[in-house]
């Protein structure tokens, strides 16, 4: 073959790899925009600051706002976080660290069994064991639905990474005689430490764009709350019941909402990437 | 004291072999002993062949034995030894090599001797190995206490990447509960200066372990080991990922610390094995051909296939 031709296929491949991330990367900004030129003009100082209401309120023009999702939002889904850590990391411990321990294959496809799982059916549990127990809906049971989607999330992607840290530091860990656990715990995890975060990082994200567990368990609510144990509202539930409602005040609304979870998530990966790179930079020195 | 009646059991066994020297070695090191009444039982377990006494008669007179194995294999599930039936005596305070071609098992070996191979579940070890008299295999025996006592350095240089320099040394003692800030100064400062490391970080302790050059790393690595005092330290092929100026130090180093704690280390080097060790073994496929004194294996080995492999016969 001339080296012409090489080079041309060459040239014809990467053409071909560009034009296919553009397919990908194009509707992302298409929604962005969409979203940021319908919602823009819904985010004045009280949709951060009142709540939401009832509908005669936005329809007299009264001061409205989402400041109850944003809130909600932030609590169920730092709820959720703070019991899903413990959980996702050590079943991802379990499945990488002991790989001999009889339930690590157990664990390993009921986490992959999980993470195909539909959301709704989280939400479902979580009604079932929280909402029936607990005698009604409320934010708590919204966060610990949540917490069955990032569970199975963090466990595989901290399985993931651990798997991939050296052997030898565990090697070198155990000859000083540390425990097993120690040589976990103090050695292999903060080694681990940024594939980890950025793990929680894509299961947090995916958990707070999450409408549907939150339908049955959280339930929703037009007042601010910040009681964990009381109907709460959050962004991506109230963005579905604000789109399927009858009034255009409300529409609007809904896309302020939704400007406020795209920035939600988006800061969330961000302020994530800073801290990863801030520890790498550490550990090299 | 166990190791006392052992060895005057393995005299026993050696003198019926026929060894030649045997007595030597026995008076030698039965001279020391004390407590021999304390383990009549522990010796009934043991059954020394006559090539576990034989290792033992390599020892020269004056060195006390301080590990042995007897009949050790190393099995890969239900397949390949990767030793097999090894008997071997170790000296204490001396250096001893472990030579051979690739795949001998030398490395398998060394392992051994600290209970690295328990955390592979399809790896079975069969037969004994002694530290001071006692089988680290026994039923009971911790793996932890196992390594506390038998520390590691590996091929490459392994710091912990989180910690600094001070935190990479004091990790062991630091984990096993110690946290006074003036031990762990004292005990940093020590094994930094045992590891000839010391007046090349001291100013900068509290910078990664990761920023250190090569073979700064690997001396890292011997310093984090001696800091939990161990009494023996095994070492993997320690300087195969160094360039020759930090294989000089870490060798000049080995004499150093042989004054202080038993060292047995495997080396790919036929050379290496002549300057630094007191005692060299030469395994082929699996098996323990030959342990001498390593100026007489390299002057006049014992048998033909070590002197094939000396010779650069094969490799």
């Amino acid at each position: 073959m001339k080296l012409r031709t090489r080079f041309l296929r060459d040239r014809l491949m990467l053409v071909g790899i560009g034009l296919l991330t553009a397919l990908v990367v194009v509707p992302l900004f298409i929604i962005i925009f969409y979203v940021v030129a319908n919602g823009f003009t819904a985010l004045d100082a009280n949709f951060f600051t009142q709540e939401l209401g009832s509908p005669a309120r936005a329809m007299q023009g009264k001061p409205t706002g989402l400041a109850a999702s944003i809130a909600g939002t932030l609590l169920i889904d730092l709820a959720a976080l703070a019991m899903a850590l413990p959980f996702g990391i050590g079943t991802g411990v379990m499945m990488s660290e002991y790989r001999e321990h009889p339930f690590a294959p157990v664990a390993r496809l009921m986490v992959s069994t999980l993470n195909g799982m539909p959301a709704v059916l989280m939400g479902l549990t979580a009604y079932a064991l929280v909402v029936k127990n607990t005698g009604g809906f409320s934010g708590m049971a919204g966060s610990v639905a949540l917490a069955f989607v990032m569970v199975p999330i963090i466990a595989r992607t901290t399985e993931s990474v651990l798997t991939v840290t050296p052997w030898a530091l565990r090697e070198a860990g155990l000859s000083l005689g540390l425990p097993r656990w120690k040589v976990t715990l103090s050695l292999v995890l903060p080694a681990a430490r940024t594939g980890i975060i950025t793990g929680v990082l894509i299961a947090f994200a995916r958990a707070a764009g999450e409408a549907a567990p939150l339908l049955l368990t959280s339930f929703g609510n037009n007042f601010l709350s910040f009681d964990l144990t009381k109907p709460m509202d959050s962004l991506p539930q109230r963005l579905y019941s604000l789109a399927i409602s009858p009034y255009k005040q409300w529409h609007e609304l809904g896309w302020g909402g939704a400007i406020i979870l795209l920035l939600f998530v988006i800061l969330t990966f961000f302020i994530g990437r800073v801290a990863v790179a801030r520890l790498e930079k550490r550990m090299k020195g | 004291m166990d190791t006392i009646d052992l060895r005057l059991k393995g005299d026993d066994a050696a003198a019926e072999a026929g060894m030649a020297g045997t007595g030597v070695a026995g008076t030698g090191v039965a001279g020391t002993g004390t407590g021999v009444a304390a383990v009549a039982g522990m010796a009934g377990a043991t059954e020394l062949t006559g090539a576990a006494a034989n290792a033992r008669a390599a020892l020269a007179a004056g060195d006390e034995l301080r590990m042995e194995t007897v009949g050790l294999s190393v099995r890969y599930g239900t397949g390949n030894y990767g030793i097999r039936d090894v008997s071997m005596a170790i000296a204490d305070k001396r250096v001893t090599a472990l030579i051979g071609p690739s795949g001998c098992g030398k490395s398998t070996f060394l392992r051994s001797l600290n209970r690295m191979h328990d955390l592979a579940p399809d790896i079975t070890v069969t037969g004994q190995a002694f530290l001071d008299g006692e089988d680290l295999y026994a039923p009971g025996m911790d793996a932890v206490l196992v390594r506390r006592r038998v520390g590691m350095v590996f091929q490459k240089p392994t710091p912990f990447p989180t910690k600094s320099i001070y935190e990479n040394v004091c990790a062991g003692l630091r984990l096993v509960g110690v946290n006074k800030k003036s031990t762990l100064d004292e005990a940093v400062e020590r094994s930094l200066r045992g590891a000839a490391l010391w007046d090349e970080v001291k100013d900068r302790l509290k910078t990664p372990g990761g920023s250190l050059s090569g073979g700064q790393q690997q001396r890292l690595c011997i310093a984090r080991a001696l800091a939990v005092e161990p009494e023996v330290l095994l070492m993997d092929e320690p300087t195969s990922s160094l360039d020759p100026n930090a294989t000089i130090r870490i060798e000049q180093l080995i004499h150093e610390l042989k004054e202080q704690v038993t060292i047995v280390i495997v080396t790919h080097n036929m050379h290496q094995a002549a300057r630094v060790s007191d005692y060299t073994a030469f395994f082929y496929v699996g098996e323990l051909v030959e342990l001498s004194a390593t100026k007489e294996m390299f002057l006049k080995p014992r048998e033909k296939k070590t002197e094939e492999y000396l010779t650069g016969f094969f490799s």
